[in-house]
């Protein structure tokens, strides 16, 4: 499964690493990808973690989510 | 704590800046404590958010500016200088604040590209119109599309007809007019009409998701220059900590020591040169030009020897009548309709060149009946029209039919050969009646982007191609290239452009991707004509001319000079203004608020710089030249 999150505007470049690593210790996820120009977060993952868990990871690092996708 | 500081950052900005406004006011009426309350309280509103980010940035090991930041508030707190704690820490969250405001206008660029994907589609669902979401449709069923509707996905026109904005796709606004069978694009905008279309590609593999694909992995794709500065400010914020220290205990002045780590702040450095690369790849997107990552863009920009493939490149690469003689007493329309008639058996994309040139002008006629008509391969077409019998061909049917030519005919022949036509004769009888003149049109904007791309810095402009001599000869000569080579194999065309590498030449090839290929993964940058975009061209290319029109290369070209000189300026600016703050400093012109200012003021200007890469009259987004003359300079 796929989920892309769009969040509020990335303005630091350390903000990528923080994302990537806070993200890429949960459980059930294979890879995740920090677009730092478009604001976006894809992240690869199996059934076990939702779009929302996601949602409130990335928001507790500091980043509020504006949208949420997820696709099969 | 975090989502907390970030959803009230603004409150906290505000209210730091009254307090410093408050405190100022005590300043200059003298209370010294009120003022020292208002001014410590002012710090310690604003260093909240600013703490955070500094901590959370060192969890995972890396030293933020605002870890510098913190560690100098805390100093200046320490030595009591409240006034330079409150209007650092002030002038930190402000400057954060125009930054998140510029950088959100230079994304834009790319942002609007994407706001351009469609959300809904309306299906036909058992007889009656559903409107379902993008990610429902299915490959196979039929969408509706009316006026003013966005196509959801790719597909096959199936009923009715449509002058459809194609510019998501192509980055050109001319209207197309589609009708049954025609293929329509995911993006693309109906302006009038209505059609039914068939899906044929839906989700990530439609054309449109494809360009969004790559034009999201191309605004991450760092350059040589982005990388060393990540790489160097990795080193850079731990090295200024360690040097603050010493030059505080050299000194014996925590003062200086503190206004030393905050001007020495990496902030125009690393936001520099992506900020210049967003805002030139998202416009080059939206102009029709895909340009794959920072990198290609610096090599792009150095570019000094163009190699053009010539059919469907240079020319249109669809053949047409050109010149029609005529040896007897028929009208040229009488002749053409003629031909066409005759050639209505070829298959050959000569004949279907003279068939298609009658019913463009309307010809009637062109089905008068036709008995014994027959191809002779690679030579012609023959047929018996009301008991004369016709040829039409070239010289090797005519020599073969023992057909006399009379000398002014075959000067006639020679010189549409020259001028790179190809000619065939027409015989009714065994005597010559006309003789037709087909020709690879040269593009329209072919000669305008030659002589752009010469303008902006491209010293030799050379065609390859596996075409005839004399059609490539006058094709060279229009266009007024400095050389052209035909009658190559791909192989030959690979091994000039590894010779012109071996002679220190930075080369583009540009082709329409499928048979070149080879050589556009040769060369230094390789573009790829590919008008609705075909997958190997989009894949293989550095960069992708989002339709057939040779102008996108030259607005490539210059677009991505004009970027590369942006982030080249960029750096620059980060760096002179370091070193002018750190010799301020050093000789006591600046302390920590002025050093503050100029620092946050040279991260805005960097951004500012880079906006000139954006589009200045959104409406007209086909000619920006002037703007990014100004940007060349």
């Amino acid at each position: 499964m796929k989920t892309n999150l769009r969040t509020d505007d990335l303005t630091c470049p350390s903000c990528i690493k923080k994302i990537e690593s806070g993200i890429g210790k949960t459980k059930g996820v294979s890879d995740v990808s920090v677009r730092f120009n478009l604001n976006k977060v894809t992240v690869e993952h199996d059934d076990t973690v939702t779009g929302d868990e996601l949602k409130s990871t990335i928001e507790k690092l500091g980043y509020p989510v504006k949208a949420v996708k997820t696709t099969a | 704590m975090a989502l907390w500081f970030n959803k009230h950052l603004n409150k906290l900005m505000y209210t730091s800046g009254a307090l410093l406004v408050i405190g100022l006011v005590f300043l200059v009426m003298g209370d010294s404590a009120i003022r020292d309350i208002t001014f410590i309280l002012a710090a310690l509103v604003a260093i909240g958010p600013i703490l955070q980010r500094a901590w959370s940035a060192l969890t995972v090991r890396s030293f933020s500016i605002e870890l510098l930041i913190t560690i100098a508030v805390i100093g200046a707190l320490i030595i009591q200088e409240y006034t330079e704690a409150g209007i650092v820490t002030f002038l930190f969250l402000f400057g954060a604040y125009l930054e998140k405001r510029t950088l959100a206008k230079t994304r834009n660029s790319i942002q609007s590209l994407l706001d351009m994907a469609p959300n809904v589609a309306k299906v036909i669902l058992d007889g009656e119109i559903v409107e379902v979401d993008i990610d429902e449709v299915e490959v196979g069923e039929t969408v509706v599309v009316q006026p003013g509707g966005k196509i959801p996905v790719d597909g096959k026109i199936v009923k009715g007809k449509a002058q459809i904005n194609e510019s998501a796709i192509s980055g050109e606004s001319v209207l197309q007019n589609k009708t049954l069978e025609d293929e329509v694009f995911s993006g693309s905008v109906i302006d009038t009409g209505y059609i039914e279309l068939e899906a044929t590609k839906i989700g990530e593999d439609t054309t449109f998701s494809k360009i969004i694909e790559l034009v999201e992995e191309a605004s991450e794709r760092k350059s040589g220059t982005e990388k060393f500065l990540n790489r160097f400010a990795q080193y850079y914020t731990p090295a200024i900590v360690v040097l603050a220290v010493v030059v505080g205990f050299i000194s014996q002045n925590v003062h200086l020591a503190i206004t030393f780590l905050v001007i020495a702040c990496p902030g125009a450095l690393i936001i520099g040169a992506p900020v210049a690369y967003v805002a030139g790849i998202g416009n080059s997107a939206k102009k029709g030009v895909l340009v794959k990552g920072g990198d290609t863009v610096d090599r792009f920009a150095k570019i000094d020897t163009v190699i053009l493939d010539k059919t469907g490149t240079l020319t249109e690469g669809r053949p047409s009548v050109t010149n029609i003689s005529i040896y007897n007493d028929m009208t040229e329309e009488e002749i053409l309709a003629l031909s066409a008639s005759l050639e209505q058996v070829s298959e050959h994309h000569l004949g279907r060149t003279i068939v298609k040139e009658a019913e463009d002008r309307k010809l009637k006629d062109t089905d008068v009946k036709v008995t014994d008509a027959e191809t002779i391969k690679a030579r012609g077409v023959s047929g018996i029209i009301n008991e004369d019998t016709y040829y039409i061909g070239n010289k090797k049917l005519m020599d073969e039919q023992n057909i006399t030519i009379p000398e002014a005919i075959i000067n006639d022949y020679i010189s549409e050969q020259k001028e790179g036509q190809t000619a065939m004769f027409i015989t009714k009888n065994g005597e010559v009646i006309g003789l037709i003149s087909i020709m690879d049109r040269i593009k329209e904007d072919a000669l305008e982007a030659v002589n752009t791309l010469r303008e902006r810095g491209a010293e030799k402009l050379v065609m390859l191609t596996g075409d005839n001599r004399y059609a490539a000869e006058k094709v060279a000569a229009i266009l007024g290239l400095d050389e052209f080579h035909a009658e190559l194999l791909p192989d030959e065309k690979m091994a000039y452009i590894e010779n012109e590498q071996n002679n220190k030449r930075k080369v583009m090839m540009v082709g329409d991707g499928i048979n070149d290929a080879p050589a556009l993964a040769l060369s230094d940058v390789g573009v790829a004509i590919g008008h609705g975009g075909t997958d190997i061209a989009m894949e293989t290319a550095d960069v992708v001319l989002m339709s057939d029109k040779l102008k996108k290369l030259a607005i490539g070209y210059t677009m991505s000079k004009s970027t590369f000189n942006i982030m080249m300026q960029n750096t620059g600016i980060a760096l002179i203004t370091v070193v002018l703050l750190l010799l301020g400093v050093v000789y006591g012109y600046i302390h920590l608020a002025s050093g503050m200012l100029i620092h946050q003021a040279s991260v805005l200007a960097v951004i500012m710089n880079a906006m000139r890469l954006m589009p200045m009259n959104r409406k007209d987004n086909e000619e920006e030249i002037s703007v990014k003359e100004a940007a060349a300079s």
